[in-house]
């Protein structure tokens, strides 16, 4: 008898699985049947404008940069589906908390492009969104915003209002204590925050199979008790369902759901990275057949409600609007220079007025 | 529990420790306004390893007053996140020696987030720690890193040493707009006591208090220096030296005209501090007397301050903090000089 419990295989008490999410296949035929928001043909384009002038600004963005007229800019090329078909799943309401890449998210929700470029020009007045006002500025220090997004929720929760925050950020953030301790907390509570973890493949130089030892980032979820799906980050149908999903089950209060969203970088880092140190040109370019724009214009075209005429008017509409926007960019002059004092404090204390009147010129007597 | 006692004027007022004080004022916080909420490890059920928030789980309820996971980022984090969204944060970091995961957010968020968004999102959030040494506690548990904390741009960094002191000035903490770094002195904890009246009335930040006014020499400390500070100007007044204590209160923004009208008066400057000596926040009070006040000086600034080492365990820490005979001794060296 005690042999036979000696030789039993230990009991198995949990299971877990990790699906993986798609739509469209690389060339836009249809890989799985279509989640219900495919059949708006309005929204379909929506997305892909949104994309498209998301590339085109970035475009516009990096000649700014190289010619001296802005800071250093991190792109988002290859990766226009994350950003923009997660925001296409917010309410108003929602809480967006963006890194650094996400700009697409932030158009998306109504930011306007000169806030963007002002923020990249090193003007904090781009963060002074007349947009969605609640929503958080660029996060820089890589995962950080994690705490805050469950924070958000949690206040959302207190207050009993049926609202969700969104948190996103890089592959290399899920390496971070911050993202696991706010993913943590949000499990505990069962809070209204979705995390989307755009993998990209890259944390600068650094390739995901460096980053974890996991064979997915979604997996990550299960450690603090939620949900976790992989989807296609450069199918824009596929983000915007998973999307939708996880901010509907937040919403009604099923708790936080993870998203990873795998992509490619096509671009570098940013504009002071160049990506050739470290990753082949044949490895780039294997990727440039799964790149999201593409994709979705394909599946567009062969559903017969996109042609070469709405493409050529939605790149001059584009181009109009981005060079309107660095316009009023570079006609914004920069803020006084006692200014950097303002909304420091609530009420400046007279120890630092003394200091702000020293910077403008004005000498105490 | 309070106790009541009688004061100088004949009435009975209720006498409370410090950590009473802390839980008076986070009470009284949480009544007044809905959006208070206080969080912490173990500050629920179990009240606070100090007890500090003893009984406001059962008054408040669980969402209010909630445990959070053994984790001191998020802790400051969901702080911020819950400031930007309206409420009005009290987290609780058990030790001054765990609050270094929190730099992070006090730096690159809390202390920015109205600066870096001119004004749209702000941070009106308090995280408060024990500080110091004293109380014979494990390792890490002894820290006094307020200068750290000084240093950084957006914050307030605020200290009481009494219970008085510390019920008005957790109060005026909570109320502010913009986050505050609340450090409570350990080692007085149980061992201040005062009369604290209950009436919801902060105390100004931004100010330091004289605590005792004095002619020959101005001694200014903050937090639980202040006893052995407070005990040196007794047994210096017995000898005929008047000293008067400054109780800096706030460290950051610090209030240097009080600190430089008493110079003004005595002529001579001793700032005792429990922190290490090399870039403490000593350094830079001296720094401002020798900016703006050294046509008042008789004597050169001087300090009375831990050692620039790590501060030792149980078995030697008396000899690390500055004792009233270290203070005294300094106090007198510097009476010599007219």
């Amino acid at each position: 008898m005690a042999s036979e419990r000696i030789n039993q295989e230990l009991p198995v008490v949990a299971r877990f699985e990790v699906r993986h999410r798609n739509c469209l296949a690389p060339d836009g035929s249809i890989s799985r049947p279509l989640p219900a928001f495919a059949s708006d043909a309005r929204l379909l384009i929506a997305l892909y404008r949104s994309m498209v002038l998301l590339r085109l600004f970035d475009r516009k963005a990096v000649a700014l940069q190289r010619t001296g007229r802005l800071g250093t800019y991190a792109v988002s090329l290859g990766q226009e589906a994350v950003s923009v078909g997660i925001a296409s799943a917010m309410r108003e309401e929602d809480v967006l908390l963006p890194s650094y890449r996400d700009n697409g998210a932030l158009i998306w929700r109504g930011v306007q492009l000169e806030e963007i470029l002002l923020f990249w020009g090193g003007d904090e007045r781009g963060n002074h969104f007349a947009g969605p006002v609640h929503d958080f500025p660029f996060c820089v220090p890589v995962g950080s915003q994690a705490p805050h997004a469950a924070g958000v929720a949690y206040a959302f929760r207190l207050r009993r209002e049926p609202r969700v925050a969104v948190c996103m950020f890089g592959d290399g953030a899920t390496s971070k204590g911050d993202v696991y301790e706010a993913m943590n907390f949000a499990g505990v509570h069962k809070l209204p925050v979705v995390f989307v973890a755009t993998n990209n493949q890259w944390a600068i130089s650094v390739p995901i199979r460096l980053q974890t030892g996991c064979e997915t980032l979604a997996q990550k979820a299960i450690a603090a008790g939620f949900t976790g799906e992989q989807v296609d980050g450069s199918d824009v149908l596929a983000i915007r369902a998973a999307a939708e999903d996880a901010i509907a089950a937040a919403r009604d209060g099923k708790g936080p759901r993870f998203i990873e969203a795998v992509t490619y970088r096509l671009g570098d880092h940013t504009t002071s990275d160049d990506a050739s140190r470290y990753r082949s040109a044949d490895e780039v370019q294997a990727h440039w057949k799964e790149e999201p724009i593409a994709r979705l214009r394909s599946y567009l075209v062969n559903q017969k409600i996109w042609s070469k005429t709405d493409e050529e008017q939605l790149a001059a509409e584009c181009n109009e609007r981005v060079e309107a926007a660095v316009e009023r960019y570079l006609a914004t002059a920069p803020r006084p220079r006692e200014t950097m004092f303002d909304h420091l404090y609530a009420s400046l204390p007279e120890v630092y007025a003394a200091q702000r009147r020293e910077l403008a010129g004005e000498h105490d007597a | 529990m309070p106790r009541n006692a009688v004061n100088s004027r004949g009435s009975t007022m209720p006498e409370v420790t410090l950590v009473e004080a802390v839980n008076l004022a986070l009470g009284r916080a949480m009544e007044d306004d809905p959006s208070v909420v206080v969080l912490g490890e173990d500050v629920g059920i179990n009240g606070g390893v100090f007890r500090a928030t003893a009984g406001l789980q059962k008054r408040f309820g669980s969402e209010r007053v909630l445990d959070t996971p053994l984790a001191e980022l998020l802790i400051s984090g969901l702080c911020v996140g819950m400031a930007a969204q309206g409420l009005k944060p009290v987290g609780e970091i058990q030790f001054m020696g765990f609050i270094y995961p929190c730099l992070d957010q006090l730096v690159n968020h809390a202390s920015r987030m109205r600066n870096r968004t001119q004004g749209r999102l702000t941070c009106p959030m308090v995280l408060r720690t024990p500080h110091g040494a004293g109380i014979r506690a494990p390792e890490h548990h002894s820290e006094s890193t307020e200068a750290m904390l000084a240093h950084i741009p957006g914050l307030r960094v605020v200290m009481p040493s009494s219970p008085e002191s510390a019920y008005g000035l957790l109060l005026a903490a909570i109320r502010d707009p913009d986050p505050v770094v609340f450090l409570e002195p350990t080692r007085l904890y149980r061992a201040a006591k005062g009369e604290v009246e209950d009436n919801g009335e902060a105390l100004p930040l931004d100010r330091a208090f004289v605590l005792r006014d004095g002619r020959d020499i101005t001694m200014v400390s903050w937090g639980a220096a202040l006893k052995e500070t407070t005990t040196a100007a007794d047994v210096l007044s017995a000898e005929g030296i008047s000293a008067e204590v400054v109780d800096l209160a706030t460290l950051k923004p610090y209030d240097e005209d009080t600190v430089l009208s008493s110079v003004a008066k005595t002529g001579r400057c001793l700032i005792v501090h429990e922190a290490a000596r090399t870039g403490g926040f000593g350094a830079e009070i001296a720094a401002t007397v020798a900016e703006r006040g050294l046509a008042s000086l008789f004597a050169p600034v001087t300090r009375v301050t831990g050692y620039d080492t790590i501060i030792p365990m149980a078995r030697l820490e008396q000899h690390y903090m500055p004792s009233v005979e270290r203070i005294a001794t300094a106090a007198r060296k510097l009476c010599q000089f007219s």
